[in-house]
């Protein structure tokens, strides 16, 4: 750990917290120059916070940020990028109209005699591209018809231009196939050659043990590890990753009796995420799905309830096939998706906890039965809301209760099929135990219940079973209890499966 | 990782995924779609017995196409940077005033009149641009409630025409190079300048980046406010121009000349009939005017054809939404095969 002279980036005691929530815990990590950096940890660990500190987005509620040995303080990205750091979002910043030049020289357009020196800015860009060995792409090519992993290249020369010396990488795989990401590595390796100091985020195994040269382990925002990659296995680093206490409290499980038939089954479903899709859920079971960020956990979840439909194989409710097309016809046979994005997806904010309760009731039934709203009391009693009254915007509720509301919308239909996305993200303790017990007593109402959830602790206690899907595909299935390192390393796509599972 | 993939090329990037290169940019389906028009025009003209594009048909042709065509180029500016501008019509009634009754019927006045128009007009532009990037409203309302405010003053200080333009300044409105309307020329020449300004200066280049994603330009350093207000401004003067224009053709200044036309829906209709995307980003000038000779084309045809006005608008109509539908199938089919996997 004792920083050599190559040093550029030393960030030390780095601590964060947004709305009292801390997450991070006093972080150390150092750059060098002509070093692959990877940053590793679960879904939550606090690696993305940790480089969008460093990029200048947050700033940091404690520690020092030093650069080239002086202590820095960015006001903003701006800052970042003038001490030569630069970050690659998992979001492209490209003007998909634009050519690459365009793009690269965006806000900096060298000018001669009035104009825009294109020739220059194609030339430098060229130069740029040359420079890393990226042939295949023209300075004069409009973005929109770049391939994905074209388009990280020129995010990439993008950020060069701006001469920057430190490069940090969010997730650079996630967007790419598989040939592709040894085009990237190829990309580190020769960046790494010229010098760059490059923090690598990632959490995906492979990637890592191929391309960095150190690994710092994050685990719910405190430092864990740094090592040299050589030497650590993988095993280690599994351990480093999801080493915690389990101190907390799930309801029971299903019972082998409770178990009722089949209510959702797919055989050999799958759309351009996901592909060969087989399992079942059952009346009384709550099924969990696990998957890293990107795996296509969510896809199922939404080609389920037909929004990005399944193009091929077969979907069984109650037994009989069925074509999902759109939400309203999965509605209609009893599927309820609670979204990820509670927020966005999920509610109306700015309408009452009646309406939204209603919601789905009033749009997709007939009748008497869309008019209906003598059990609305008993709708909202039996998931806890909070709130002055049925009457109060949603916006103004706790996360936990919003996500109440959601739930109750969800009741309000009786579903048979409950797919539930992170149904406990950034909801306290309590809520998150109320949501819980809630899916538990739906299953045992004869709801059959799909999960999904990056909290592996909260997957592994509240799932009966637990399917871990990686690169758009089941990895494989693990009964009630499996561990977290079992689970990760299916997830990871880590040759561990056979021998944990 | 380990999947195995067909259809790899080991050393280049894939690029079945990319888009093909467009077969036709939006530029060259307006064109064709103005040559196709033209054809279709002079035949149903034909069949009765007149022609279309004799000296009269083409200077009625260029003659509507020069003052739609100076507000339109305007309206690409605001439009390219994701904006919009609804005030465009009551502004040029507004200019077309102002220089009327500053001329007043003496030539001396020509060049005062002429400023003064297009300095209010810049003035009502800068005050756009300032509404929506520092109020922070939306482009829609703030730029209908500046027009609600001109038309305010309009109706509170003039039932009808003013002002008087000298003799001279009346060859702008109706001398001709052989069927070629001067005025066609002047706009010609303010859409070429507004080209090179969009696709040569640094300025022009934001006002693409703006349009197309107002947070990545901000990000990349460009100042977005700056780039707004401008596109605004520039927008407004083009309007002047117009205001100016039709005083000449008038001999006088009048109150709803812009209105009347309808020059603020349908400026923005022709920048969309010429490819420019309503969100901003995509398009330009060159397109523009090709918007607007087809819909100065369809006029001049409906005239000669003595069409009922009513089915005329629904052709126009017409026009106009299958135009749009056609580049958004393009715009869509792109995005599907750039997005992510």
């Amino acid at each position: 750990m004792t920083p050599g002279p190559a040093t550029r980036v030393r960030l030390r005691g780095i601590t964060k917290s947004f709305l009292g929530v801390p997450v991070l815990h006093g972080v150390d990590l150092d750059l060098r120059g002509g070093e692959v950096h990877a940053v590793m940890g679960e879904n939550g660990a606090g690696k993305s916070t940790l480089l969008k500190v460093l990029a200048g987005v947050h700033r940091p509620d404690g520690g020092t940020v030093e650069v080239d040995g002086t202590e820095v303080s960015f006001a903003g990205p701006t800052d970042a990028q003038r001490a030569g750091i630069a970050i690659i979002h998992q979001e492209f910043t490209l003007l998909p109209h634009r050519t690459v030049a365009e793009n690269v020289y965006l806000g900096r357009e060298p000018v001669r005699r009035m104009q825009v020196d294109r020739r220059r800015m194609v030339a430098d860009t060229r130069a740029l591209l040359d420079w890393l060995g990226e042939d295949g792409i023209a300075p004069t090519d409009v973005v929109a018809s770049l391939s994905v992993a074209q388009r990280q290249v020129v995010e990439i020369v993008k950020a060069l231009s701006t001469d920057a010396r430190v490069l940090g990488m969010d997730e650079p795989t996630a967007a790419l196939a598989d040939h592709e990401v040894e085009l990237l590595y190829d990309l580190v390796r020769r960046l790494r050659e010229r010098g760059i100091a490059i923090l690598y985020v990632s959490h995906r195994m492979r990637e890592v043990f191929d391309l960095s040269d150190r690994i710092t382990v994050l685990k719910d925002g405190r430092f864990v590890t740094c090592a040299p990659t050589r030497e650590l296995t993988s095993e280690d680093l599994v351990r480093h990753m999801v080493g915690r206490d389990l101190g907390e409290y799930y309801p029971d499980r299903a019972r082998p009796g409770d178990l009722g038939p089949v209510r959702l089954a797919l055989r050999g479903a799958g759309n351009d995420r996901v592909r060969d899709l087989t399992f079942e859920v059952r009346a009384g079971e709550i099924v969990g799905l696990a998957g890293l960020q990107g795996s296509g956990r969510s896809a199922v979840a939404r080609a389920v309830f037909g929004v990005e439909p399944f193009t091929r194989g077969v979907l069984e409710v109650d037994g009989t096939p069925r074509r999902v097309a759109r939400p309203r016809t999965a509605v209609r046979l009893g599927i309820a998706l609670v979204t990820e994005d509670r927020k966005g997806d999920g509610l109306a904010l700015r309408q009452s906890v009646r309406d939204n309760t209603l919601l789905v009731r009033r749009a997709a039934l007939r009748g008497a039965r869309a008019r209906a709203r003598s059990d609305l009391p008993a709708l909202l009693g039996m998931v806890a809301v909070v709130a002055r009254g049925e009457h109060q915007e949603v916006r103004f509720l706790s996360g936990g209760n919003q996500q109440k509301v959601v739930l109750a919308k969800w009741l309000a239909v009786a579903p048979k099929v409950l797919v539930v996305d992170e149904p406990t993200r950034g909801i306290d303790v309590g809520a998150k135990r109320a949501v819980h017990e809630l899916l538990r007593d739906l299953a045992r109402r004869g709801v059959a219940v799909l999960m999904i959830s990056s909290e592996l602790p909260e997957l592994i206690g509240m799932s009966d079973r637990i399917l871990v899907m990686h690169d758009g595909a089941l990895a494989g299935e693990l009964p009630a209890g499996a561990s977290e390192g079992a689970v990760m390393a299916l997830a990871t796509g880590h040759g561990l499966a056979e021998a944990v599972a | 990782m380990s999947v195995v993939q067909e259809n790899v090329s080991p050393v280049r990037p894939r690029t079945g995924r990319a888009a093909p290169r467009p077969r036709l940019t939006p530029v060259a389906i307006v064109y064709l779609a103005l040559v196709a028009l033209l054809v279709v025009g002079s035949v149903l003209v034909g069949l009765r017995g007149e022609v279309l594009l004799d000296q009269a048909g083409i200077l009625n042709i260029l003659t509507r196409a020069a003052a739609l065509g100076l507000v339109a180029v305007g309206q690409t500016m605001v439009i390219l940077t994701g904006s919009l501008d609804l005030s465009v019509a009551y502004l040029i009634g507004l200019t077309s005033l102002i220089a009327a009754e500053t001329m007043a019927g003496r030539d001396g006045m020509v060049v005062p009149g002429v400023l003064l128009a297009l300095a209010v007009a810049a003035g009502v532009g800068l005050v756009n641009g300032l509404v929506i990037t520092v109020l922070k409203a939306n482009a829609f309302i703030a730029t209908l409630g500046v027009a609600l405010i001109l038309r305010g003053y309009l109706e509170d200080n003039y039932t009808g025409p003013a002002g008087d333009v000298p003799r001279g300044f009346q060859h702008l409105g109706y001398d001709r190079i052989g069927p070629v309307p001067v005025a066609a020329l002047l706009m010609l020449a303010v859409a070429a300048v507004a080209w090179w300004y969009l696709s040569r200066t640094r300025p022009g280049y934001h006002m693409y980046a703006v349009g197309g994603d107002i947070e990545v330009a901000r990000l990349s350093g460009v100042p977005t406010r700056r780039v707004v207000v401008t596109a605004h401004v520039l927008c407004s003067v083009a309007a002047g121009l117009t205001g100016i224009y039709l005083a000449s053709r008038l001999g006088s200044g009048a109150p709803y000349v812009g209105t009347d036309a309808g020059y603020d829906l349908e400026s923005i209709a022709a920048v969309v009939l010429g490819g420019t995307l309503l969100a901003g980003g995509r398009g330009g000038v060159v397109g523009t005017i090709g918007g607007v000779l087809i819909l100065a084309t369809l006029d001049t045809i409906f005239d000669d054809l003595a069409v009922d006005p009513f089915f005329k608008d629904v052709v126009r109509g017409v026009v106009l939404v299958t135009a749009v539908a056609l580049y958004a199938r393009r715009m869509t089919a792109r995005r599907a095969r750039g997005r992510l996997a």
